[in-house]
């Protein structure tokens, strides 16, 4: 079965990957590899999730998103969910699978600040001591 | 003037179908004048119930259609079925983070949450019905 690829962005020292189409469940597995490579490759120390376009995040899309939250982090990669629609957030919440630990930003724009000041504040060369 | 009869069928076999199932309940969910939210709700309740039948039954069924209550109240119902192997302990699978297939356990729960209406009929080796429902306010 053919699979749709999401396009990793990268910008300065920050990964942008938005998705804008429904993903279905093969897709969405390709995708969290797809990144979790680029992070390796690059090694970027943060990673912009934008689900603008997301009108649905079901239990096993939120799991596949907390895992991306979870796989990054273990590799130095701080990640930032940008444009989460309201509704998507009162359906996860209600689903009893919100994004636990998972930092959320407005939009791209506050997302990159965002992710400005975290990495900032763990030093230039990256070390978290 | 008389609604149109709203009913709408989809096969559910692959994963693919999962998204054309939701895509198609989120529509008519538009049509019938649910709001925003009411819509993410029905569609993820069906996206949570398609993708069961896809991880644990060999094929099924999703009906979505209009409904209309007896003191005239409008809404949608959603029966999502399948020839999968059906359910032994309903009580067991509606408890929170229960899980045979290392998922969060929060399908079943969370769609019962979502929606205004749950039911289950099931039997062992048969298969399994999840019927819901939200009514407009
Ligand atoms: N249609 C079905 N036929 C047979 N068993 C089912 C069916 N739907 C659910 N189950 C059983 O009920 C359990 C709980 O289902 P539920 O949807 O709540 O969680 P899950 O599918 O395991 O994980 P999640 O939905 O959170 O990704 C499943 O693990 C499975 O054992
Ligand atoms: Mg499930």
């Amino acid at each position: 079965m053919e699979v749709t690829r999401i396009p990793i962005l990268q910008i300065e020292n920050y990964l942008v990957a938005s998705i804008q189409t429904a993903l279905h469940d093969r897709a969405a597995t390709q995708f969290r590899d797809d990144l979790l490579e680029r992070i390796y490759e690059t090694k970027a120390q943060g990673l912009i999730l934008d689900l603008t376009a997301v009108d649905v995040v079901d239990s096993f899309l939120a799991r596949l998103t907390g895992d991306i939250a979870e796989m990054a982090g273990l590799m130095g990669t701080t990640v930032v969910i940008t444009g989460l629609q309201p509704e998507v957030a009162i359906t996860l919440v209600e689903l009893g699978v919100e994004l636990k630990g998972v930092t959320t930003a407005l939009n791209l724009e506050k997302g990159i600040a965002a992710l400005r000041k975290m990495v900032g504040k763990e030093g230039a060369n990256g070390t978290t001591g | 003037m008389a609604p149109p009869a709203k009913e709408r069928r989809i096969p559910v076999k692959t994963e693919l179908d999962i998204v054309t199932a939701r895509v198609e309940g989120r529509n008519l969910a538009r049509e019938l004048g649910f709001g925003t939210i009411d819509q993410a709700r029905i569609a993820t309740a069906i996206s949570e119930l398609t993708r069961n039948v896809v991880l644990y039954a060999p094929e099924g069924e999703v009906r979505v259609r209009a409904i209309v209550s007896d003191d005239g109240r409008r809404g949608i119902e959603v029966v999502c079925e399948d020839n999968g192997p059906g359910i032994a302990d309903v009580d067991l699978v509606m408890q929170d983070g229960y899980s045979t297939s290392s998922g969060l356990g929060m399908g079943l729960p969370g769609t019962k949450r979502l929606m205004d209406e749950f039911k289950i009929e099931t039997e062992l080796g048969v298969g399994t019905r999840v019927t819901v429902r939200k009514w407009l306010r």
